[in-house]
């Protein structure tokens, strides 16, 4: 216990004693695992980012889009049957996230005049699978549906064409159609290109003004199929898939077509991009390495007296080498927590949400990606094993009598 | 009873051009404990080698090593190095302290290598040291600030640090003017009386060698008595009996 109490201790003296010669000799490794973390570290960040807003519009991976139709009059399945059938089949299966979406048009009576909106008409679970996340209020809950006042969730260029600057004054805003009914604005997405207005409502409100809002029934139709969306885990998306169409078919007499929409080919990408960075990491670190064990090698050589002293002492061949090596490793271990820290402050402090991701507020905001630390220390502490391996052995077949020689 | 006893201890080198170099022949040395022996001789006469051997950092050619009356040959490098570390305290010609270590630093690094309280106590023990050799007021200097003689004193400090049982000094004035010499010498005999530890001094200077109770002449690789004394006729019969 002493003895490792001891090795230490010496090491550590050692390392206090000849503080510039190991920072200089450590500058190499700071920098490589400052880089090598860093990159790391947003490269994971800058996956998440695209990831997200990827899943944004496609869904999460896996998700599958189902769509169903009568083959003859193409039209779609009668709805009570069809939810039933796919609360049956949800159930059946085990799938717990499953979202309705249909794309129709609204009509909204807004202070510059009535003006057509794009609607998507979605189920709350909706904004799970599409990681929504509202710069102001909420996404929908399930309460929406029951709500007298149907709920909406528009963009903030639908706030502003309505003149509000915030949703703090529970802003309203009238459906237009042959039912008129005033809408709640629960939350803002920050979501469509230029002035584009986008209004999200949630389906299936039961109340008499379910129909209000659509432009007329050939609008509804044509936007109106609505979509069935599961989200499955990505291996088992394929036998889903076949499932989902043999099972609905079956049970409502109609076509089901079921294909996998999200983003599945990006996984390799960065994949490949981390690969590329972190071989690019290890030439920086092995570079850095070679450095400290330059100085290690030199220092090692002017310091066999020291050693040869130290073996007066009693210092046995293991302790000689473990004190070498443990120099090395607590010097590059300490460049390695520097570097690291560095890095964490450094990745904290850049806007990443402004340089990624259109200001929009991540929806998991990595926290510094822990993998990325420990990858660095590991690496620090490791090529601090490695440089001082060589000098370790140099110091232990010193000749003590040559060494005290004078 | 005998501390150390070297019988027939021979030390050769081969050399690159394949011949041997006989640097030590036929050594017989015993030494009590608490005894005080000087060997003198000329450059070059193998005073360090015998020195290194005694203190088990070395290994004869020939002839047997005993420590408290075990042989020292099949003993493994660990099994040694803690032994030295136990029984022997080293003072070196050139101080050999270590650069840039305060006094205090190098009087506690042989505690580096001890265990428990020894080591967890090291500083206070060093600082104690450094009051018994006069240092106590420069305890937190490195020695590059210090002078010759302080630096031995430091040196002596560190040698009697671990309570060895035995010091050796090669050439501890050496490096000193006369004066200074004489007193690190007598602090060195000193210090080491009163640890109860014994003293084998290594000099060229007759002087030095003067202070010690069995003084011992060395030459071409040969040990002879200095001058004919009682002691040694104890000593040697001391061997025959053990
Ligand atoms: N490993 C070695 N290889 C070759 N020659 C050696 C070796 N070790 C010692 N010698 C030689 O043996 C002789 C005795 O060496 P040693 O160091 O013991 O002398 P010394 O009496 O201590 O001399 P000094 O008073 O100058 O220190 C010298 O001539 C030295 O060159
Ligand atoms: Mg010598």
């Amino acid at each position: 216990m002493t003895g490792l109490l001891g090795a230490l201790s010496e090491a550590w003296d050692e390392v206090r004693v000849h503080k510039s010669r190991v920072v200089l000799s450590l500058v190499g490794v700071f920098l490589a695992v400052f880089a090598m973390t860093t990159v790391t570290a947003l490269g994971q960040l800058v996956a998440q980012v695209q990831q997200e807003s990827a899943e944004r519009g496609a869904g999460r991976p896996a998700t599958i889009q189902v769509n169903a139709f009568d083959p003859m009059t193409g039209m779609p399945p009668d709805a009570e049957e069809w939810d039933a059938a796919v609360a049956d089949f949800t159930e059946r299966y085990g799938i717990t996230t499953a979202a309705s979406v249909s794309y129709g048009e609204g009509l909204y009576r807004l202070p510059g005049g009535t003006q057509r909106v794009q609607t998507v008409r979605v189920s709350p679970s909706y904004g799970e699978l599409h990681r929504k996340e509202p710069v102001q209020g909420r996404w929908f809950r399930e309460g929406d549906r029951a709500s007298l006042s149907p709920a909406l969730v528009v963009n903030e260029a639908f706030l502003e064409a309505l003149g509000v600057p915030d949703l703090s004054s529970r802003p309203t805003v009238v459906l237009g159609g042959p039912t008129p009914v005033r809408a709640t604005i629960v939350g803002v997405v920050r979501e469509g290109y230029g002035s584009e207005l986008v209004a999200y409502r949630v389906d299936r409100s039961g109340g008499p003004w379910d129909d209000a809002g659509s432009v007329d029934t050939a609008q509804a139709m044509y936007g109106g199929p609505t979509t069935l969306e599961l989200w499955v885990q990505p291996d088992q998306a394929e036998q889903v898939m076949e499932i989902v169409s043999r099972d609905l078919g079956l049970a409502l007499g109609v076509q089901v077509d079921a294909y996998r929409q999200d983003a599945s080919g990006m996984e390799e990408t960065l994949a490949m991009l981390r690969l590329a960075i972190r071989g690019a990491g290890i030439v920086v670190l092995v570079l850095g390495g070679l450095g400290v064990l330059n100085i290690g090698l030199v220092t090692v050589r002017q310091r066999i007296r020291e050693i040869g002293v130290r073996r007066s002492f009693g210092a046995t061949s293991g302790r000689i080498f473990s004190a070498v090596m443990l120099e090395s490793v607590c010097a590059t271990a300490l460049a390695g927590v520097a570097a690291v820290g560095a890095s964490i402050v450094l990745v904290r402090n850049l806007p990443l949400e402004r340089l990624l991701n259109d200001g929009i507020p991540l929806a998991d905001t990595p926290g510094f990606p822990v993998a990325a630390a420990v990858e660095g220390l590991v690496a620090a502490t490791a090529v601090g094993a490695l440089a001082g391996l060589l000098p370790a052995i140099i110091a232990v077949r010193a000749k003590v009598i040559d060494a005290i020689r004078f | 009873m005998t501390l150390l006893a070297l019988e027939g201890i021979s030390r050769q080198v081969d050399l690159p051009d394949g011949s041997v170099l006989p640097i030590l022949t036929g050594i017989d040395l015993t030494v009590a404990p608490g005894e005080h022996v000087s060997i003198v001789g000329r450059s070059g006469s193998g005073k360090s080698t015998l020195l290194n051997i005694l203190g088990l950092l070395d290994t004869p050619s020939a002839g047997t090593y005993l420590l408290d009356g075990e042989p020292t040959d099949h003993l493994r490098a660990r099994r040694r190095s803690r032994l030295r570390g136990e029984v022997f305290g080293f003072v070196f010609q050139q101080f050999n302290l270590l650069p840039r270590r305060t006094a205090v630093e190098n009087v506690a690094a042989p505690l580096l290598y001890a265990r428990g309280r020894d080591f967890l106590r090291r500083r206070r023990t060093a600082a104690e040291m450094l009051d018994r050799v006069g240092l106590g007021g420069r305890a937190d200097q490195v020695p590059e600030r210090l002078s010759g003689g302080e630096q031995q004193r430091v040196a002596i400090a560190r040698a009697l640090v671990r309570a060895p049982r035995v010091v050796l000094a090669d050439e501890p004035t050496g490096a000193l003017d006369v004066e200074t010499g004489a007193q690190v010498m007598a602090l060195l005999a000193q210090a080491t009386a009163e640890n109860g530890a014994a003293l084998v001094t290594i000099t060229h200077d007759l002087s030095v060698a003067a202070l010690a109770g069995r003084r011992f002449r060395l030459e071409a690789g040969r040990l002879s008595p200095l001058v004919e004394q009682g002691a040694l006729g104890a000593a040697t019969s001391d061997r025959s009996s053990a």
